[in-house]
């Protein structure tokens, strides 16, 4: 039984973290129908830069938990800055061009970040300092779930509500749905379309780095790869949901985990990710656009 | 224009004045400052507590920005313009079009490229001959993957499964019972052809993105197995000591055998070509061209959907398993490493700059993407960095890719030699 609360709380943790970074895909696509590969790279830069500034402020002698908040919030900052240039940069011009041109773009925009990691900071593993503390309540739980998997999920969960209410509710979010609709009618009314994609990608970009620094101050080290994978990942948990959906990719991003977590642990845990692309296949064959997903209809 | 007049038009594209312009660079240049100054700028060491500074690289970024913004504005400001003038053929596409519409320019063109070709080994060194094997590889990979992106528009980002397919079919039969070169080139064809319907039955029913990610998973998964199977494949360190080809029986030496690779592909090379060649004008070839335009409208007009899809996978698959045995063959070593998503993004990314759907285009690609970073070892750490800016700024300012296909139009002119054709 502990084993299995174990790996449930691991599953949900990691479930979570592919929910955050797959929030920011499904937003883009659901707006621009793109997709964003570089988006797993603004995770990556936003754990690198959460580790330099904790790095900076451990040295001239901050607290913990103001560690904690400085670095996130400039993680935030400067992936949500790196998200906005990326589209101004390589998306933007391309409006218009054939379906295939953006996700190139795309692909050599991650390459080009990756490498840029790689150069300016190295290509070794970096340890990452713990941020979180360990709680004092949380001593009884033994080794089911860690003070920084209780934060995960609780951060997660905030920010998924938060995302839901702001969506529905404000203007902006309003504007968001209604160009993700129907991108022309939009302008017709009066929407300023690209401040609209632009807020977009600043929001995806920022939520992808809170889950960067989360997730490096819960593994402990990072490297320039890591958005790589977990961008994939996050990409299944969005089309498994249901891409362009975010309940989708809330929901997706928790299968995907929970699978991972039971199927490594009952198992095999050589083939973690086979299991994941497996169980994607699988849905898809039965539900071909996604669990949340509505099917489109096609006209000539 | 003359040249003060383009002056001014470089200085001030897509800007009221030079003011505006300059106005404009000036806040590019801060703006990448601040993007780039944590990366560029710290670097800590979290162990020993120690900060390095680089405050030199935010220099360099400031100015390259300030001055490439001009530069960058231009071309914008420029594409723009070439938008309103004409569909777009550039001065290469027209040179090419002109030398294939004159009878004589086109067989002296071809015999240089077949004599060029011929003699390459003999002119250049070991090293060279190797870089143009590898290119020629790819040339096929992406002539192959052309067929399922290009001519029937299905994303596919798992190609190279097929790839490490037709590799490791011919790595572990080599290893256990000695089978040669030339028995597995047609095994490796069939059996990625095998593999591509065995894709294609489970994906009919996706399409545009979600086909893209279950190939890409796909890709994975076959990557992953051959990782961690380690009693077949033996594992992530791979199968080495892979025979080369023979030739006739008898054993050559590593420059011989080189050559004889590199022959080996430039028929292989020929092959391909001719055989999509054929295939692009053919019926199935059309019905690939429709599904691609309009899946819906293609159905009406009777064509059956899942024969055509499968097809296209399995033909764009026979291009790959043959591709993999010969790069068995060619570095006598495998390793899962080899077969990683990259791969396949390159070789998308081959077909998509190189233009989509045209042979000329995909040969163009993949000369820009493998033998240009082969050439820039010289800045061997920004090979990568230099290769992903190359990727953006084709695509940003040729989305159509190089050089586009051009299928063939029947206009009445009083001569008709010079109708456009491919």
């Amino acid at each position: 039984m502990e084993y299995f609360l174990e790996l449930l709380f691991g599953g949900l943790t990691r479930g979570s973290i592919y929910a955050l970074i797959a929030l920011g895909y499904t937003m883009v696509y659901g707006i621009i129908e793109l997709i964003n590969f570089a988006h797993g790279e603004i995770y990556m830069i936003g754990a690198f830069t959460g580790l330099i500034v904790a790095g900076l402020l451990t040295m001239l002698g901050f607290p913990g938990i103001a560690i904690l908040a400085i670095a996130m919030a400039c993680a935030v900052v400067w992936a949500a800055a790196y998200g906005y240039t990326i589209e101004k940069v390589a998306y933007k011009p391309l409006r218009g061009a054939p379906r295939l041109s953006p996700l190139i773009s795309a692909i050599g925009m991650s390459i080009f970040l990756q490498n840029y990691v790689m150069l300016a900071q190295t290509s070794d593993f970096l340890p990452f300092p713990e941020l979180i503390p360990e709680f004092d309540f949380m001593k009884g739980m033994g080794s089911m779930l860690s003070s920084s998997e209780l934060a995960i999920l609780t951060v997660t969960v905030a920010v998924c509500v938060g995302l839901t209410l702001f969506i529905k509710y404000t203007k902006l979010g309003k504007a968001m749905r209604a160009t993700a609709q129907n991108r022309k009618m939009a302008m017709l009314v009066g929407i300023n379309v690209d401040m609209v994609i632009s807020a977009t990608f600043i929001i995806g970009s920022s939520l992808a780095a809170m889950g960067g620094v989360l997730i490096a101050s819960h593994i402990g080290q990072i490297n320039y790869f890591i958005g790589f994978i977990a961008g994939i990942k996050a990409f299944t948990a969005a089309v498994l949901g249901g891409i362009g959906s975010i309940p989708g990719a809330m929901l997706g991003g928790l299968v995907l985990g929970l699978t991972e977590a039971f199927a490594t642990g009952y198992v095999s845990s050589d083939y973690e990710d086979v299991f994941a692309f497996c169980l994607l296949v699988l849905i898809l064959i039965f539900r071909p656009s996604g669990i949340m997903g509505k099917e489109k209809i096609q006209k000539v | 224009m003359d040249r003060q007049g383009f002056l001014q038009f470089f200085l001030s594209a897509g800007c009221d004045s030079f003011a505006h312009a300059l106005k404009k660079s000036f806040l590019a240049a801060v703006w990448f400052a601040f993007v780039t100054f944590p990366i560029m700028v710290i670097r800590v060491n979290t162990i020993e507590h120690t900060v390095d500074w680089h405050w030199q690289r935010l220099g360099y970024v400031v100015l390259a920005v300030f001055f490439g913004s001009f530069v960058w504005r231009w071309l914008l400001a420029r594409k723009e313009l070439k938008k309103d003038e004409s569909k777009g053929e550039s001065r290469a596409e027209a040179l090419l079009t002109t030398i294939q519409s004159h009878k004589i320019l086109k067989f002296v063109a071809l015999g240089v490229i077949a004599a060029l070709a011929l003699a390459f080994p003999e002119v250049f060194d070991l090293y060279q001959t190797n870089i143009m094997i590898s290119c020629l590889v790819y040339v096929v990979l992406g002539l192959g993957l052309n067929i399922v992106v290009g001519l029937a528009g299905l994303l596919d980002l798992g190609y190279v499964a097929f790839y490490a397919v037709g590799a490791y079919a011919y790595a572990l039969c080599n290893m256990h019972w000695g089978v040669g070169f030339w028995f597995m080139l047609p095994v490796g064809a069939v059996l990625g052809a095998i593999l591509g319907l065995l894709l294609g039955f489970p994906v009919l029913r996706l399409r545009g993105d979600y086909l893209a990610i279950v190939t890409l998973g796909f890709g994975e998964i076959i990557r992953l197995v051959l990782e961690n199977w380690g009693e077949v494949t033996m594992g992530p360190s791979g199968i080495s000591r892979i025979a080369r080809p023979e030739f006739f029986g008898a054993k050559l030496g590593v420059i011989g055998s080189t050559t004889y690779m590199y022959y080996i592909m430039i028929g292989l090379l020929v092959l391909t070509i001719f055989c999509v060649n054929r295939l692009q004008n053919s019926r199935i070839g059309r019905a690939w061209l429709a599904l691609r335009e309009d899946e819906i409208a293609c159905q009406a007009m009777g064509i059956d959907k899942m024969k055509t899809k499968l097809m296209a996978f399995a033909l764009g698959a026979t291009w790959a398993g043959m591709a993999g045995v010969v790069f068995a063959a060619k570095t006598t070593f495998v390793n899962p490493a080899s077969f990683t998503f990259w791969e396949s993004a390159i070789i998308l990314s081959i077909v998509v700059i190189g233009g989509m759907g045209s042979i000329r285009g995909v040969i163009a690609g993949a000369i820009i993407l493998i033998l240009v970073p082969e050439y820039l070892r010289d800045f061997a750490e920004f090979r990568m960095l230099l290769f992903g800016a190359i990727m953006v700024l084709v695509m940003v300012f040729r989305p159509q890719g190089l050089i586009s296909a051009k299928r063939k139009i029947y206009e009445y002119k009083a001569n008709p030699a010079s109708a456009g054709n491919e």
